[in-house]
């Protein structure tokens, strides 16, 4: 009982942020690239319930922030200027899914203020928002390679188990060189020779085939190891003796025999590739200005004066930890289920 | 016995004050300097981006060695830092004669290199002959000759030589500066056996390298410091008669990045610090007190930043998509509403924290004897923008994207260079600022290098974001840049005539600043050069950043400067006022 506890907070969690990051466009009170030039640098705001003259509200506020003079990144509340925080405002369009146009946001405060929950950017962006629409980017990449990495992994294995022999041979040594490729030098090679008129979105895309695609031999040997054992199984040899062909033993006997353990492969790969993603875009080689990535906009704190100065500009780091620790701890559940099984 | 004691130590002392020649001696021709006297002893630690490549004058071309370098060297001429005039080093006097053609250059007599030896006429003919020989390829020659054509030199007597230009050069007087007059003992037969270039390597001996600067050679350890030594034959001497340098030792270290060197300067490893960011600035200003130096805003430099568009006439064939958009890049119309579209006033608020003047042409108001005030600093205005682009036949979709006017969205790529962060800042600034126009920009930042060679040898690019650092504060500095036929005419490479009418008249006036003495006269003619540019905008002219520097505060004389070697330029009269083993 007590494993399963944090197995299902596991699930529950890393549902939750995946609904947080793919409604972006509306939990987020402003656009990933809505630049406030007269507030970078500005700290986390403060949200409150009592006024400058001590009076009680019962509807939460901000105050806007007054730039100190001759200085970036310090402001003080002007408290003649309050702002409440209202719900279901209307503020940046925003694109839902690629098809539904909206402005509607969940919560917003009036344009005379600003409601920046993790302070904003150098360009004055909300770091809120950033981190939202970061994270679609960086759970997308890591999620999409990883399944390319085990699609990929699944298909080859299971030829390679299936056959054996010669096959078996050549599709393992492949798997071999991928698996000690250097990925992330052959990343930054592949990037460089990406052409330059392509859109940023193009271009992560192709990044993240390449990372995917780059990691399919663990999944291969494990399909295949899978494939191996189970084609010598009694009842694959009974269906061989009623005539059925390699393809529909395949299809309908030994691969749904790998989807466990591919799927706890997955949830190591998912991490992994979230961190290649993060890696890349840190280093400027993922993303572009102005979408958002968690590693693009941790790239901002690698200057010394960013680091000692604004804090919040380090939590586009921390973002990914929590995540992290989920698909571990999901990883580790169905790594023992799957081993109770065998 | 005390008093024996102390007189045997009287004798010592007054034994070692004769044998250097600390006090100036009758016979020698020495400058002095109007600069606050200060005390003998300390050292002094710099930090630098990289070490030295080499200490030969004839091969050094980066920062890191050229600052080295002049530490050890003099020129004929030298141009005051501060005040931006060419003022006399090695030279007593000069004359230049009417046609402007001639100078004639008196030398100090009886100085000395910083190996004893004695310094002539010979040595500076020796050295202009290593400079302007084409075998050296110097890159000094190109300083020296006017339209292709060396200058010549002739040796009068022992300390006189007269230098001869092909044409009337202007700035006659000022391409000494910084040219290192070379010992000739120790040079020449490296010279005649044609290894000059390899001469003064890093592995060379401190005691094979002289020269008449304020300090030499004593000790290298490669990857680590270089130590130079005071020069004891110096030939500055302060307004008390006492002989410069002050300081006893100037150490080069290394730290790779700037924020090294911030680190380094913070702990008081390192008593200089130069180029800094405005960020890094703001994080040090408060830690003046606590931790005793002293910050200084010398104002605008010669640095600065631009977008620019390509503009080169080889890219039929080549690259399709680009010719196509050139036709938007060449219309001065789309040129013009893209710089009212720009926010400066942003840019230097965000980027440098309000560090920064935003600037209509490449002359910042740094350089007082040339900036022409009369231009108005670009504001930004979309509504002009709009004007502009309409008159020359964009329009705008539905959804607020510009077209041209056979209805293709205006999009275009902007290069940028990922090692600058300020400059990739600017570059998503634009990118920003040229949306609310309806013209998308996709910023691509690219490594340093790879930035160079699009825009310099394949001129696979769109526009691009860069910066670039006047050579000096003539207008002479510029002609490679602005002629139309010059190596590093950017927007447009290798032109063979001028493209445009514009160029064409910018062409005849740089040519004829070039030969004007007259100081009002050139002054006007610049002038006019500016308002072209201004008109024109062959770069979209952004921003120039502050020069930002700071000094452990006991460090006296420090005078920083908007041009190279900032904090540094003036080692020889910089002194501590409680000289502390320490530094």
């Amino acid at each position: 009982m007590t494993r399963r506890f944090p197995f299902t907070w596991a699930v529950w969690f890393l549902l939750a942020v995946h609904l947080l990051v793919l409604l972006a466009g509306f939990i987020a009170p402003y656009g990933f690239a809505t630049q406030q030039r007269l507030y970078p640098y500005a700290p986390p705001v403060r949200i409150h319930f009592v006024d400058c003259q001590g009076k009680f509200h019962l509807r939460p506020f901000v105050y806007a922030l007054k730039p100190v003079e001759n200085s970036l990144g310090e402001y003080a509340p002007d408290c003649s200027r309050p702002a409440r925080i209202q719900f279901f405002t209307v503020g940046d369009s925003y694109t839902f899914f690629g098809a539904f146009h909206s402005r509607l946001h969940l919560f917003g405060v009036d344009a005379t203020a600003g409601l920046f929950l993790l302070g904003t950017d150098g360009f004055g962006r909300d770091q809120f928002s950033r981190l939202l629409y970061g994270g679609q980017v960086s759970l997308f990449a890591g999620f999409v390679a990883a399944a390319l990495s085990v699609v990929a992994g699944l298909f080859l294995g299971a030829i390679a188990g299936m056959y054996g022999g010669r096959v078996d041979d050549l599709a393992m040594r492949f798997a071999e060189i991928f698996i000690t490729v250097p990925w992330f030098y052959l990343l930054i090679a592949v990037r460089a020779f990406l052409p330059l008129q392509i859109s940023p979105v193009t271009a992560f895309l192709l990044v993240v085939a390449v990372i995917g695609l780059v990691g399919w031999g663990r999944p291969a040997r494990l399909a295949r190891g899978v494939i191996l054992s189970a084609r010598e199984r009694n009842f694959v040899l009974a269906a061989r003796g009623f005539g059925a062909s390699n393809a529909y033993l395949l299809r309908r006997h030994l691969m749904p025999l790998t989807f466990r353990v591919l799927l706890t492969q997955m949830t190591v790969l998912i991490p992994q590739f979230i961190l290649a993603e993060v890696i890349l875009s840190f280093l400027g080689l993922g993303i572009g200005e102005p979408f958002p990535s968690w590693g693009n906009m941790l790239a901002h704190a690698q200057q010394y004066h960013v680091l000692v100065s604004y804090w919040w500009m380090l939590l586009p780091g921390l973002a990914p930890v929590p995540v992290f620790l989920a698909y571990h701890s999901l990883a580790e559940t169905l790594q023992e289920r799957v081993k109770s099984n065998l | 016995m005390v008093p024996l004691v102390r007189f045997i130590l009287w004798c010592a002392l007054a034994a070692v004050s004769a044998a250097a020649p600390a006090q100036a001696t009758a016979q020698e021709e020495l400058l002095r300097t109007a600069s606050e006297p200060g005390k003998r002893g300390g050292k002094l630690v710099i930090a630098q981006r990289s070490e030295p490549r080499t200490f030969n004058p004839m091969t050094a071309v980066d920062q890191n060695s050229l600052g080295v370098i002049a530490r050890m060297m003099a020129d004929l001429v030298h141009i005051n830092r501060v005040t931006q005039r060419a003022e006399p080093a090695l030279a007593k006097s000069w004359t230049i004669s009417k046609d402007g053609t001639e100078i004639t250059v008196k030398l100090r007599r009886g100085l000395r290199f910083s190996d004893g030896a004695p310094f002539d006429a010979d040595d500076v003919i020796f050295s202009f002959k290593v400079y302007l020989d084409e075998r050296v390829h110097a890159p000094q020659r190109d300083l020296l000759s006017v339209s292709g054509k060396p200058m010549t030199v002739r040796k009068l007597d022992a300390y006189s030589v007269l230098f001869t230009f092909p044409a009337p050069y202007a700035p006659a007087d000022r391409v000494f500066d910084d040219i290192a007059i070379l010992p000739r003992h120790l040079l020449e037969k490296d010279y005649q056996e044609g290894k000059i270039n390899q001469a003064w390597s890093l592995n060379t001996a401190p005691d094979k390298i002289a020269g008449l600067g304020a300090f030499r050679l004593k000790q290298m350890i490669p990857g680590d410091r270089i130590v130079l030594e005071r020069n004891p034959y110096y030939w500055k001497v302060d307004a008390r008669g006492q002989r410069l340098p002050y300081l006893d030792e100037l150490t080069f270290v290394v730290a790779p990045s700037q924020d090294a060197q911030v680190i380094r300067f913070q702990a008081g490893d390192s008593q200089l610090i130069s180029g800094l960011s405005a960020g890094n600035f703001t994080v040090l200003e408060p830690q003046q007190r606590a931790r005793h130096f002293k910050l200084y805003d010398a104002g605008p430099g010669l640095e600065y930043n631009f977008l620019m568009f390509n503009l080169n006439d080889d890219m039929e064939g080549r690259f399709p998509e680009i010719a196509r958009k050139q036709k938007w890049f060449r219309d001065v119309r789309f040129r013009q509403a893209v710089s009212a579209a720009i926010d400066r006033a942003g840019i230097a608020r965000l980027a440098y924290h309000s560090r920064a003047v935003a600037l209509a042409t490449h002359v910042s108001p740094g350089d007082k004897l040339w900036f022409n005030a009369a231009i108005p600093a670009p504001m930004r205005s979309l509504t002009r923008a709009r004007e502009l682009l309409k008159g020359a036949g964009f329009s705008w979709g539905s959804d607020g994207a510009l077209m041209d006017s056979n209805g293709l969205a205006v999009q275009f790529t902007i290069l940028v260079s990922s090692s600058n962060a300020q400059r990739a800042q600017i570059a998503t600034l634009v990118q920003d600022d040229l949306k609310q126009i309806g013209i998308v920009a996709h910023v691509v930042p690219m490594e340093g290098r790879s930035v160079n060679d699009r825009v310099l040898d394949s001129h696979d690019y769109e526009a691009v974001v860069m910066g670039l650092v006047r050579g000096d504060l003539d207008p002479a500095s510029d002609m490679n840049l602005l002629t139309s036929s010059g190596q590093t005419h950017l927007w447009h490479l290798r032109e063979k005539t001028p493209a445009t009418p514009w160029e064409a008249e910018l062409d005849q006036l740089l040519q004829k600043q070039m030969v004007t003495p007259n100081y009002r006269q050139r002054k006007r003619i610049y002038d006019r050069i500016q308002e072209i540019l201004a008109q024109e905008l062959p770069l979209v002219y952004l921003i120039s950043p502050n020069i930002l520097v700071g000094a452990q505060e006991d460090l006296g004389n420090f005078r920083p400067a908007i041009v190279e070697q900032y904090t540094f330029w003036n080692a020889d009269e910089l002194f501590w006022h409680t000289p502390r083993g320490k530094h």
